[in-house]
């Protein structure tokens, strides 16, 4: 089967851009690199139709020098799909910008969590790893201590002897109460309902939990 | 022709059902009687798929009688047709707690007027996925469930969901593309997407261009899958969603993984050269998942941990590739798919009586709700292999299969996964020590916050702990089943001569022996 050059080098250039800005942290421009990609992938259809022929219409020619139909297909309904997909992931974006003032895809914060503890209880938890000095839990310690809240690293004997002793281990923060603190993180422009609609939503138990520990 | 139009039902029905309760969404308590109704509807119609497929053979719908090499057909074969089944059983009883659940109380937990419509298109996407009969109507399939699980996902919209799935949808949106552009380079290769055409026209490719395609799209399926070093999203986005949405998403989103897999490594690749890869990655899902899960100490996220650990099984039996490792994982995904669902239900329940699912701050239940400990005691000892539950039975089956295939790889993961059955036993057993066993710790408000919890919710997963236990008390016919389905799998031509009739079924070059290994046709 012989592809066009220009097809080739077109969906490369496309996809290498795309899996580049796939990459990056912020969200609005992993959108961006997965319309790239997307684009590359279609024409990779477009280049599996085969050479060029004449218009697939019955009874205009023979269907020996037809193009073939049936990837172009393909091709509208992926497009149909990936405007769907981006509009949702915009979305996504701009809600996250709207709760975090960013829209950089965060670390798992329960792996984190656990990396602590392990630390804790080898001794080395005070120490900032690797971990800790990452933008995002940095950022929540020092709004923490803002509000006079002691982040958990700093408790005194943050944990137990051990996790199946019987003993009450003090807990770190789920993510329900760090989603309660999100909404102070958020832009300063923020109308003020926004915020009071965000922390009414959550039911009064949390802010139980939070008093506990302070 | 007549009984062959069943097929489009369990697709067609949710899709109106969403399009009613779309319109209805004012109306919650039409909105649920309109969806149960479809998912009853759907279920009857799984049954009856069922009862014409074990009695006519494969059933084949083309749709608006397009030739199956351009149109779009529907399959359904034993495998698809049990999967169907366990799936409507399955997605109706989550959608029964979430009904409870939201007539219960109003908070942000609470599923919104969305969620119906969304869950119906979701059940539309699984139903379609099992059927689909062409790559890239799996591929459409793959993305309708994807778009309505983003959206369960981020029901509510705050800031834990958004955190979680911003990290899902990445991941989602980069195993389409892989996909797609695997489906492209199928099509360049041999000029069809119609599986059955695939499985005859893939025979005669050169073996390196055969692994290239295959290697692509089973990237593609593994990381819906969460097959390990595919999975390390799945941990971190499921937990902060609604319990009956993660029980749905662990339950079915995954197995529609297995279940492409099992289609890729069978019917279009037979007995490839990624037989010892296979087994690699179960053998590290196993293990990390399970490691994963003793680390943790949120309940939901130990379970998520189990989840990943157990798609190894599952991958194991699709590795060692005999007919009783198929049959057996066939098994296995019917109850896995019912264990894992009764148990995020449970957990759900758990966060509903206790206020947490953190292990920390949880304590006592046993004695506070003691119907709830043995709702979710059941499950828990079938997930981690006690007999005589179905997960005993399904391992049995799988290390059996193992131990008959015999190589070294195989063997391995014999004693992997005996490993991680006890390592599950003792994940397990921490959260039952921890959350029933031991005094409620201070502060806990387990006595206070009980009464709320809706009968409802505590039936529905009662009856999917039934619906686990109904496996087991009729293991000897499923197993029966899932041998026959194993054999159909196995052989390729039923399938193929269904949709492309026998001339091409006798074109295929290999299908698989009982044994595993790859077979010369004639």
């Amino acid at each position: 089967m012989t592809v066009s050059l220009a097809l080739v080098l077109t969906a490369g250039v496309l996809i290498a851009c795309g899996v580049y800005l796939v990459l990056e942290r912020t969200l609005t421009r992993i959108i961006l690199g997965f319309v790239l990609l997307g684009n590359g992938v279609n024409l990779l259809f477009i280049l599996a139709a085969g050479p060029w022929g004449s218009p697939p219409f019955e009874g205009t020619d023979d269907p020996e020098r037809m193009t073939d139909p049936l990837p172009f297909a393909m091709v509208l309904t992926a497009i149909v799909i990936t405007l769907g997909v981006t509009a949702f992931v915009m979305a996504l974006a701009y809600r996250a910008w709207q709760l975090f003032g960013h829209d950089e895809v965060p670390d798992d914060v329960e792996d984190r969590r656990v990396l602590r503890r392990s630390r804790a209880r080898t001794g080395q938890g005070i120490e900032v790893g690797w971990a800790d000095a990452l933008d995002e839990d940095a950022r929540r310690g020092a709004l923490k201590a803002s509000q006079g809240l002691r982040a958990p690293e700093e408790e005194e004997n943050p944990l137990g002897e051990d996790l199946t002793g019987d003993q009450d281990v003090p807990q770190d923060y789920t993510e329900a109460d760090e989603a309660e603190d999100q909404p102070e993180d958020g832009p300063e422009d923020q109308p003020a309902e926004q915020s009071g609609e965000q922390s009414g939503e959550h039911s009064g138990e949390p802010t139980e939990d939070q008093e506990d520990r302070a | 022709m007549s009984v062959a139009l069943l097929l489009a039902l369990p697709v067609v029905l949710p899709l109106g059902g969403a399009a009613f309760t779309l319109i209805l969404r004012h109306h919650a308590a039409l909105q649920r009687a309109v969806s149960t109704t479809t998912l009853v509807a759907i279920l009857a119609v799984a049954l009856a798929i069922g009862y014409r497929v074990t009695v006519d053979g494969t059933l084949v719908l083309q749709i608006a009688s397009w030739t199956p090499r351009l149109g779009i057909v529907l399959v359904a074969d034993r495998l698809t047709a049990l999967m169907l089944v366990v799936s409507s059983v399955v997605t109706l009883a989550v959608l029964v707690y979430s009904s409870a659940q939201s007539v219960s109380e109003n908070t942000e937990r609470t599923p919104v007027a969305i969620y119906h419509p969304t869950y119906l298109v979701l059940v539309a996407g699984v139903s379609n996925a099992f059927l689909a009969g062409d790559l890239f109507n799996l591929y459409v399939s793959f993305e309708i469930l994807l778009a309505a699980s983003y959206v369960l996902l981020t029901l509510g919209g705050s800031a834990s969901r958004i955190r979680a799935a911003t990290t899902y949808v990445i991941v989602s949106l980069l195993s389409s593309v892989i996909f797609l552009a695997g489906i492209a380079a199928v099509y360049a290769a041999v000029g069809t997407v119609n599986l059955a055409e695939l499985a005859v026209r893939l025979d005669q490719l050169p073996d390196s261009t055969r692994m290239g395609l295959e290697l692509m799209l089973l990237v593609a399926f593994a990381i819906k899958a969460a097959i390990f070093p595919l999975s390390a999203w799945l941990p971190d986005s499921y937990p902060t969603a609604p319990a009956p949405v993660t029980a749905v998403f662990a339950g079915l989103l995954t197995k529609v993984g297995i279940y492409a897999i099992i289609r890729l490594e069978t019917l279009l690749f037979p007995a490839s050269q990624l037989e010892t890869l296979l087994l690699a990655a179960a053998g590290a899902s196993l293990v990390i998942g399970i490691l994963g899960a003793v680390a943790q100490t949120d309940l939901k996220r130990v379970l998520s941990f189990t989840l990943v650990s157990h798609m190894g099984f599952m991958l194991f039996g699709i590795g060692v590739t005999t007919r009783l490792a198929i049959a057996s994982t066939i098994y296995y995904v019917a109850h896995h798919i019912t264990v894992q669902s009764t148990l995020f239900l449970a957990a759900g329940l758990i966060e509903h009586r206790a206020g947490t699912t953190n292990l920390g701050r949880l304590g006592g239940l046993a004695k506070a709700a003691p119907l709830l400990a043995v709702i979710f005691f059941v499950p828990a000892m079938n997930l981690s292999g006690i007999p005589p539950f179905s997960g005993f039975l399904g391992k049995v089956g799988l290390v059996e299969a193992g131990i008959e295939r015999g190589n070294t790889a195989s063997w391995i993961l014999v004693v992997i996964s005996v490993l991680t059955s006890l390592l599950t036993l003792y994940a397990i057993a921490k959260i039952w020590n921890r959350a029933f066993w031991q005094k409620a710790p201070q502060g806990a408000d387990i006595e206070k916050d009980g009464e709320r919890v809706p009968a409802l919710m505590y039936g529905a997963t009662g009856a999917l702990v039934v619906v686990s236990l109904l496996l087991t008390v009729l293991a000897g016919p499923l197993m029966h089943f899932t041998d026959e389905a194993a054999r159909s799998v196995l052989d390729r031509s039923p399938y193929v001569s269904a949709v492309l009739g026998d001339d091409a079924a006798d074109q295929l070059a290999w299908r698989i022996g009982d044994d595993g290994t790859r077979v010369e046709e004639r």
